[in-house]
């Protein structure tokens, strides 16, 4: 007779290795563990940008004078804007409602004057405000081409004009804004709940539904074993998951890495866990595949898109939203990964993320250990 | 080594067992008060119809369900808190056999060796001895969902043997099985009772096979009607067993006559005669000498485990009016010679793999046309290009005078067709799944309620119509999916392995019907692995590997391997020789 421990661990060898074969196997389950995540980053990292670029403007000069082209040049030199002249308002209004164009530069025929006499702003911006967003974006690089022009402008001639409020604005952690940097590490989140939840949810009602679970449970394999048997594998997995999503967001989109590798592996594995106590909890509630798979998008997959601040502001959320943002796991595994990557090992946001996410995953993991049935009933 | 604890002189042993399953507002008593005893060493066979609880029983032993009342103890240890000692002891295999597909053989069997903690010093002489039993050798890389079924129900066997179970459960495990292949399987858990000392509980719906048992249980809604061994079973018939047989009438005939007179508890086609089980051992009783019956020659015949099944059901659950009385089916002429189906030089690839190859037959109007292979052979898929739902690679098929080819659709209106699984809405009612059939072969009004009310009655559906198909047990879901291949009144009738995993009453019930649509002219064409149902066919096809083994009437078919160590071979004894002579 073998020693009690050896077999317990014979068991549980049995029962990973058996998993990883599966996974192996099964191109559904390499799909959403790898392919997926390679899209995902793709996706985010090239196709989506909150960054507003070559937008384009229509400028309309009524009066043409050296300081009216050499502002229009300053548009015309930008990156972020295209600008196409329109001999009067009507015409640019026009465009404006066809959209194809983003705002409207007028710079009335006193533009000179108002210019040297300091009055009032001289030029006059009307910005397609459909997408919100964007139109802030808009207007506020429109407010810094124009400030730069006109300190270009003065310095030129030598003389001094004041503005009633000038602008110096200095971005820190992502000072290049560029979107991508704080997309790609929030996307790590998402990723992770992929594999952790959805790809757990699938594999244990698959067991359910192929009524491989009665032959496993009528063998002396206990219920810590076959939760332990499941949770082993994937947490492997989703933090090969993890390690590759790093990976692409360092070297292939550039995105700087300030705190520590470490930080990311330990908060991540905490993360992991809450996954897949989520998983293992909605796969005991929903013994088959399609049930499974709806309930673990709805409930994890898509919070951790939306609602985790991955993407829209929480800060700017209405309240109520705001409050149930705290039941997301992804929120606080998104605070960290933006943190950790864009500012650095700073405790004072990691700890405190960190220790929501360890409650949480001691929860759902008492829950799926409770939960999971001895027996057929 | 020593398996059982000092007092325990039953390998298992249920005391006062009650289990209530309760799903909404229905609860079914699975089972009530049983109490049974099972030796060491014993083979027990766990019969009985569908429902009566024997899946139960297996789970509760196997500690996957828990009783609401009573004890269960296994060589002594209690399933409910020394469910660890239980596991050790018992090797388990439902019904689904448990494995895992998308693993091979030889990931499956190192899987269940670990689970069951088999040390690594005798794994590799278990897995050849047990690899060579099953006839898997050749086969341990293939991966377990590429296997026949027959080779899936060796391979999970051979699982739950590694560990060297004292007690072995096995939950149907020759469903949709062939009969070479349960031959083989019998001839494995004997060898292991043997050789191991072992204890086997198994649940069957053939009774061939709970024969070879050494203690046979029959449920009937979780009671235990009898319990005793397979000779005293077939003791308590003695004298009630005959075979008859009519000059004037057919055999077909004179069952119908005979099934539903009193005194009569059963009538059954058996070979060239009707197998009768008389109500008492007087024949005298029996209706059989007025004019109809002229000329009737009459044998007593030993009886078989099957009458005893039958006349213990009959008991609890007597004929229903409708079961009896022929029912008021459209009668056709029948015209013998018509060809309905006639297949000329047919093959069918998939890839590089040839499923059928080069077949010719032709099957007659009214005629009930039998469809026998091992799995694998070829059946299925000669089913599915009949009906049209697989073209052919090559040759010609016509259906009802049509060419499928051609038209497919026109002759798929004229054709019913009931596949293994049932094909049934199980989220829809009874009512509602008749209501999608009928609407889908196009019926309307006046008829659809019609035939509805005809399904309902003629099936007796009528007490279950809003119950969810799903929910049904398998003998009512076999006559649902029956009912609505017949809703649109086709002249000819598909049946892909229509009695698999059904229990005898209901398979009767099943070929009475069957008797009846075919006795008013329409055409049957019916896949088996019941080697008895073969014997109910007008004329028999054996497939194997794609081609035609043998062809022709159940009797010419037994003819060929009749010698005289074997004067009067069955069925299943052709069928075997016929198979394996080709084979070595």
């Amino acid at each position: 007779m073998n020693h009690p421990n050896k077999e317990k661990y014979m068991r549980l060898q049995g029962l990973i290795i058996k998993e990883f074969l599966q996974i192996r196997r099964d191109p559904s389950s390499l799909g959403i563990a790898f392919a997926m995540p390679v899209f995902l980053l793709l996706l985010f990292g090239y196709g989506v940008s909150l960054d507003a670029k070559h937008v384009p403007v229509g400028i309309v000069l009524e009066k043409i004078s050296p300081e009216a082209r050499s502002f229009s040049a300053a548009f015309e030199h930008s990156e972020y804007f295209v600008s196409i002249h329109f001999a009067n308002m009507k015409l640019a209004q026009q465009a404006l409602e066809a959209r194809k164009i983003s705002a409207i530069i007028r710079l009335r025929s006193n533009f000179n004057r108002q210019l040297y006499s300091h009055e009032s702003a001289p030029i006059q911006v009307i910005v397609d405000g459909v997408d919100a967003n964007t139109a802030r974006l808009i207007s506020g690089y429109i407010q810094g081409t124009w400030n730069q022009w006109l300190i270009q402008f003065a310095a030129q001639r030598g003389i001094s004009l004041t503005q009633p409020i000038m602008l110096e604005q200095r971005i820190w952690y992502n000072s290049a804004v560029r979107s991508r940097n704080f997309l790609v590490p929030g996307l790590i989140a998402v990723i992770m709940t992929l594999i952790g939840a959805l790809l757990t949810a699938l594999v244990m009602a698959r067991e359910w539904e192929r009524g491989t679970l009665e032959a496993l449970i009528a063998t002396p394999v206990s219920v810590t074993e076959i939760l332990l048997g499941k949770l082993i594998p994937y947490y492997l997995l989703g933090m090969g998951g993890m390690l590759l999503s790093i990976a692409m967001a360092v070297f292939l989109f550039q995105v700087p890495l300030l705190g520590s590798l470490w930080v990311l592996l330990i908060t991540g594995t905490l993360f992991m866990l809450v996954a897949l106590g989520m998983g293992l909890v909605i796969s005991i509630a929903a013994k088959n595949q399609f049930v499974a798979g709806q309930i673990a998008i709805i409930i994890t997959f898509l919070p951790a898109f939306i609602m985790s601040g991955f993407i829209f502001d929480i800060d700017s959320m209405p309240p109520a939203i705001q409050s149930i943002t705290y039941l997301i796991a992804a929120r606080y595994f998104v605070a960290i990964l933006q943190t950790v990557f864009l500012a650095g090992n700073v405790w004072g946001i990691i700890i405190p993320n960190a220790l929501a996410l360890l409650f949480m995953a001691l929860f759902f993991f008492a829950l799926a250990l409770r939960r999971m049935p001895r027996r057929l009933e | 080594m020593s398996h059982s604890s000092a007092e325990a002189i039953f390998a298992l042993e249920l005391q006062a067992v009650n289990k209530q399953f309760s799903s909404g507002s229905r609860s079914v008593n699975a089972l009530r008060s049983v109490s049974l005893t099972i030796d060491k060493g014993a083979v027990v066979g766990l019969v009985g119809p569908d429902g009566a609880g024997k899946t139960t029983l297996l789970r509760l032993t196997a500690g996957l369900l828990l009783p609401d009342t009573g004890t269960i103890t296994v060589f002594g240890h209690n399933c409910t808190d020394q469910l660890a000692d239980v596991h050790r002891l018992i090797g388990y295999m439902p019904q689904r056999f448990g494995l895992y597909e998308d693993l091979s053989v030889a990931e499956n069997l190192k899987l269940y060796a670990d689970l069951h903690g088999v040390s690594h010093s005798v794994r590799e002489q278990r897995f050849q001895a047990l690899m060579s039993m099953t006839g898997l050798a050749a086969f341990t890389e293939r991966l377990a969902g590429q296997l026949s079924g027959g080779m899936k129900q060796k391979l999970g066997l051979a699982c739950t043997l590694l560990s060297q179970p004292a007690l072995l459960l096995l939950d149907e495990p020759s469903v949709g099985v062939d009969p070479v292949s349960r031959r083989e399987l019998w001839s494995i858990i004997e060898h292991q009772v043997k050789a191991n000392d072992m204890t086997v509980l198994l649940s069957t719906a053939y009774l061939d096979e709970a024969e070879r048992c050494s203690d046979v249980i029959l449920l009937d809604e979780g009671h235990i009607l009898a319990h005793n061994s397979p000779a005293a079973f077939k003791q308590s018939m003695q004298g009630q067993s005959y075979r008859l047989s009519s000059p004037s009438l057919s055999n077909r005939n004179l069952q119908n006559k005979l099934s539903g007179q009193s005194d009569v508890i059963d009538a059954v086609i058996q070979g060239d005669k009707v197998r009768v089980i008389s109500a008492n051992k007087d024949l005298a009783t029996l209706p059989l000498f007025n004019a109809e019956f002229e000329g009737i020659r009459i044998e007593a015949t030993a009886p078989r485990l099957e009458d005893a099944f039958i006349a213990l059901l009959r008991a609890q659950h007597p004929l229903t009016a409708t079961q009896a009385i022929s029912p008021n089916v459209k009668t056709t002429t029948v015209i013998n010679d018509a060809t309905v189906i006639k297949v000329e030089g047919v093959d069918r690839w998939f890839g590089n793999f040839q499923a059928v190859k080069k077949l010719n037959f032709s099957v007659n109007r009214g005629e009930i046309f039998g469809l026998l292979g091992a799995n694998g052979a070829g059946k299925t898929t000669t089913f599915r290009m009949l009906c049209g739902l697989l073209p052919v690679s090559n040759g010609q098929l016509s259906v009802a005078g049509v060419d499928l080819s051609k038209a497919a659709a026109k002759a798929r209106a004229r054709i019913g067709y009931m596949s293994q699984k049932f094909s049934l809405y199980e989220h829809l009612s009874v009512l509602q799944n008749l209501n999608f059939f009928s609407s889908a072969y196009g019926l309307r009004n006046a008829q659809r309620k019609n035939r509805i009310q005809w399904a309902l009655q003629q099936f007796e559906l009528e007490a279950e119509k809003n119950t969810n198909s799903g929910d049904l047990p398998l003998g009512y879901k076999q006559r649902l999916a029956m009912a609505c291949a017949l809703m649109h009144e086709p002249e000819i009738l598909f049946l892909d392995e229509p009695t698999s995993g059904v229990d005898p009453l209901a398979r009767r019930e099943f070929w009475n019907r069957t008797n009846q649509l075919a006795a008013s002219g329409v055409t049957v064409l019916v896949t088996t692995h019941f080697m008895e149902e073969a014997e109910y066919c007008d004329r028999l096809l054996i497939m194997r590997e794609g081609d035609i083994l043998t062809s022709g009437t159940p009797a010419e078919i037994k003819q060929q391997v009749r010698s005289v160590d074997l004067p009067e071979p069955t069925m299943e004894d052709a069928f075997i020789q016929l198979v394996e002579a080709k084979i070595s």
